[in-house]
């Protein structure tokens, strides 16, 4: 009996919850008034329509609901949506023209030191910032689709920035046109996932001093540069797709000043540097495809103890190339479609070390300009000689357990 | 002028040699292709086919061709024929021959294989290159009536655009590298018709490379539809200028 | 019919023709003598156009042959040695020929029947002897009816029953009002044959007279005596002097 009582009250409670329902046609005309009527707990749906009332501010815990994508446009003057409550829900809106200013980072959604804030389904169009957490615990962004149509760095803002945040869930974004598609400065115990962020201006993916995160099934395309990853720790970054980051110092994937990390089963493919790898250490990079790069993966002097293992090297222009001649990491069993030795006791390991730094990788990395002689008969037999017999490049940069076959990846 | 052309294709397709290039051509290709799943091997050992074997089989046959043809020039020369007519029918029918022999070798593979802008671009290049140096050939058979001379002088046509060039390119990167040589650089390339030909394929093979660092230079130029134009129009002057030096040298020979 | 207004011609620095003036007519029967490397060849194939002269002028019909290929329709060469692609077969230089001349005239294969080459028509240049080539050459030359026959010693090489074969269709050709050309260094052939003689030595003519001109001054009935005699007369003259 007492029992039921608590169910029955527990189902007034619900009830309490009121829904105001916004539009042209119902009582309630405007968000602004909409919130103001409303009380924690309380729906509130927009409907259809187009509402330029500058800056909304939800500063209450509310579920905020779009039906059929209403448009909430700041009319290039202000930040449109600012989120000043717990565990606010904003769902179906379209949210254009942010205002462009330098000063103080307009946003279609900025998000203010809350927690278990979600942010679904939007789309956010024209935008300066897209969607911004600073200092959130526990977000969620999911499935929104972010487009702007920056054409220069300082003049746009970036996709989903994220500051000083921890336990975030990034899934499923479309992000394109921003300065970085996804900004991480400060996040720790993050999950980036399944987003696509394509033709960004700087970088799909920009990390900062974010250790103990993930990014995992994302794809960056096109961007100014893939990913980079900087002055951090501890990062998984699994299953993703690094194409077409093409351009002068443009890379797949850039590590910087990191440690401790694994790259695994990750597809490098058409960039113009698959990885390129600077004061990095204990990495470990397995299972990885790198196909048709210019470079499959450029190794500065200052990286060691990274471990390359068990990846695909297929058609890229060149396979590593490095600055100095000190060889602190290691290459083991990886296959390299440039290489011509021989198994004879058929054990799937190639019988002679390979060596993947070339002659003429060594030369460009000197003299760029020597690039115009690439695949002239002449470089080939130099290439030949030098794999023959090492003189310029060092002779303990090898692989000694090439694969002879391809790794079913 | 076509019942010339019509001897003469006669006469070189009936060539062993020929034949003997095609199949060598044929079986290259196919094989490379056919060792990897995916085509970018067969595609680098066309490429070095198209500026290795095509240059020196076309210059070189060419270069005997000619010789050995001196006595049927004589016997047209007693005709009524022109004689601009006959060293333009034997260059029509010499470069059709061993275009259409790079065809059957190479083009069919790399249609079958890499039917994209990057196969199409090589079969238009190992053909240009092909008339190229079957203009050489004429040039350096024309220089002078000594056939062993003649071979010779073609020899180092072909071992000067294949190795020689590079080199001198190649000291004089190292040479200059404290001054900015690009601009330079791609001047210097229009002096060598296989260096025209290999960076235009290069822009396509190595598209990610190229489009990093210095490459990028090379890209603004090379890639760009009007340097693309003007790389073809470079190859074309490669072919047209040696053809007529050898044809006004030809009008003027006493045989 | 041709004209040779002071033709010169070098091979780097040796002069080969030093300002030759010649004119021949139609029905004439010319023979062009002279000591090995006098120039002969080389004056042939200038009015052929093979050779083009430094200096001078060549008419053919009254209109230079400079950088024209048309008036050659009206000429028959036979070259001192005839050099023809190996691979190809008598019948397909032939054929070859017919094909580029593209002429629709009555074509006149006297000597093809003559010299029995309709046999050996699928036989290989390469594999012929001198004397067969030489047939193919003289088959050549008259095939098309030509106005005018250059012949570069067209009985070297010949058999005797080939020669006089040639003899004959050359006298045949002369009655049809033709202009022959010959040079030879077998003066004895030439004694029914021809109506004029030049003489050439070290690129220059010596003298250029008709037969009955050289028998009357000399008191010879034979060519090859007459010329021997006027050749004396000149050593004579030269140790004399």
């Amino acid at each position: 009996m007492r029992k039921l009582i608590y169910i029955l009250l527990f189902f007034c409670l619900i009830s309490n919850a009121k829904t105001i329902t916004v539009g042209r046609l119902y009582p309630v005309k405007t968000i602004k008034q909409a919130i103001a009527l409303a009380n924690d707990g309380d729906i509130i749906i927009v409907t259809q329509g187009v509402y330029k009332e500058e800056n909304i501010i939800i500063n209450k815990k509310i579920k905020f609901l779009g039906k059929n994508f209403p448009v909430l446009d700041g009319q290039n003057k202000a930040e449109v949506l600012s989120v000043a409550a717990d565990s606010v829900v904003i769902k179906g809106f379209k949210i254009i023209n942010s205002g462009h200013a330098a000063l103080d980072d307009p946003c279609g959604i900025k998000v203010y030191d809350r927690n278990f804030v979600v942010i679904e389904n939007n789309i956010l169009d024209n935008n300066f910032f897209g969607i911004y957490l600073q200092n959130c615990k526990n977000a969620v962004v999911k499935n929104n689709t972010i487009k702007a149509y920056g054409k220069q760095e300082q003049l746009i803002g970036n996709g989903i920035h994220c500051w000083k945040s921890d336990n975030l869930q990034i899934i499923g974004n479309k992000i394109s046109g921003h300065r970085d598609g996804i900004y991480f400065e400060f996040v720790t115990q993050s999950v980036i996932w399944r987003n696509i962020s394509s033709y960004n201006i700087r970088y799909g993916l920009h990390f900062m001093f974010s250790n103990d995160d993930s990014y995992i099934t994302n794809v960056f395309k096109g961007n100014g540069a893939g990913v980079a990853v900087m002055f951090t720790k501890n990062v998984k970054m699994f299953n993703n797709y690094f194409e077409e980051n093409w351009g002068d110092s443009a890379y797949g994937l850039l590590l910087k000043e990191i440690s401790d990390s694994y790259i695994f089963n990750n597809r490098f493919a058409r960039n113009t540097s698959g990885i390129y790898m600077e004061g990095t250490s204990r990495i470990k990079v397995e299972k990885n495809i790198f196909e048709a790069n210019g470079w499959g993966m450029k190794i500065q002097a200052s990286c060691m103890e990274n471990e390359i293992v068990n990846n695909n090297f297929l058609g890229n222009t060149f396979d590593i190339s490095t600055n100095g001649s000190l060889v602190l990491n290691t290459f083991n069993s990886n296959y390299w479609d440039k290489y011509e030795g021989y198994d004879l006791n058929k054990d799937g390991f190639g019988d002679v070390p390979y060596h993947p730094l070339s002659l003429f990788s060594v030369l460009t990395e000197n003299n760029p300009s020597s690039m115009i002689l690439f695949r002239s008969f002449m470089i080939t037999l130099l290439d030949k000689s030098e794999k023959v017999l090492p003189s310029i490049t060092p002779d303990n940069f090898i692989d000694n357990k090439p694969l002879m076959k391809s790794l079913p990846l | 002028m076509n019942r010339i052309i019509k001897i003469i294709l006669l006469d070189i397709l009936k060539n062993k040699i020929v034949l003997t290039y095609t199949l060598i051509l044929a079986a290259l290709s196919w094989s490379s292709f056919a060792l990897e799943d995916n085509s970018a091997k067969g595609l680098l050992t066309i490429l070095n086919v198209i500026l290795f074997t095509v240059p020196l089989v076309s210059v070189l046959f060419s270069t005997i061709y000619l010789y050995n043809s001196s006595e049927f020039i004589e016997l047209l020369l007693s005709q009524p024929v022109k004689r601009r007519k006959i060293w333009a029918s034997l260059f029509l029918g010499l470069s059709s021959s061993m275009v259409f022999a790079f065809m059957v070798g190479a083009g069919i593979p790399l249609l079958i294989n890499a039917p994209n802008s990057l196969g199409l671009m090589m079969i238009i290049i190992g053909c240009l290159i092909t008339v190229i140096f079957v203009a050489l050939a004429f040039l350096s058979s024309i220089l002078t009536r000594d056939k062993a001379k003649g071979i010779g002088i073609a020899i180092m046509i072909w071992l000067f655009f294949a190795l020689l060039f590079d080199g001198i390119v190649l000291f004089l990167l190292f040479q200059l590298s404290d001054y900015p040589i690009e601009n330079f650089m791609v001047g210097l390339t229009a002096l060598s018709p296989i260096d025209l030909a290999r960076i235009q394929i290069l822009m396509h093979l190595d598209v990610s490379a190229m489009m990093g660092y210095t490459g990028a230079i090379f890209k603004d130029f090379f890639g760009t539809s009007s340097g693309l134009v003007i790389s073809f129009l470079l190859l074309c002057l490669w072919a047209i200028i040696p053809f007529f030096i050898s044809l006004k040298k030809f009008n003027q020979k006493d045989l | 019919m041709i004209t040779i207004r002071n033709i010169n011609k070098k091979f780097g620095k040796l002069s080969v023709l030093n300002d030759i003036n010649l004119s021949f007519k139609k029905g004439q029967c010319i023979a062009l003598i002279g000591p090995n490397g006098c120039g002969k060849t080389t004056l042939i194939k200038s009015i052929l156009g093979m050779v083009i002269p430094n200096s001078g002028l060549i008419e053919f019909n009254g209109k230079s042959i400079l950088g024209e290929y048309l008036y050659r329709e009206n000429i028959g060469y036979m070259p001192q040695i005839g050099r023809y692609p190996d691979n190809m077969t008598i019948g397909q230089i032939i054929e070859m020929i017919k094909k580029i001349r593209n002429s629709n005239q009555e074509l006149d294969e006297d000597l093809l029947k003559a010299f029995e080459l309709e046999k050996m028509f699928d036989k290989q240049m390469r594999t012929l002897s001198g004397g067969t080539t030489q047939k193919v050459s003289a088959v050549l030359a008259f095939l098309f009816n030509p106005d005018v026959l250059i012949l570069d010693e067209p009985t070297a090489g010949l058999d005797p029953l080939a020669s006089e074969i040639l003899k004959e269709k050359i006298i045949r050709e002369k009655e049809n009002g033709k202009l022959i050309l010959i040079t030879s260094h077998l003066l004895s052939e030439l004694d029914d044959l021809i109506t004029e003689i030049i003489f050439m030595q070290e690129g220059k003519v010596h003298f250029h007279k008709s037969i009955e001109v050289i028998k009357a001054e000399t008191n010879e009935t034979k060519i090859s005596k007459a010329i021997a005699s006027i050749l004396k007369q000149k050593q004579s003259k030269n140790q004399n002097s």
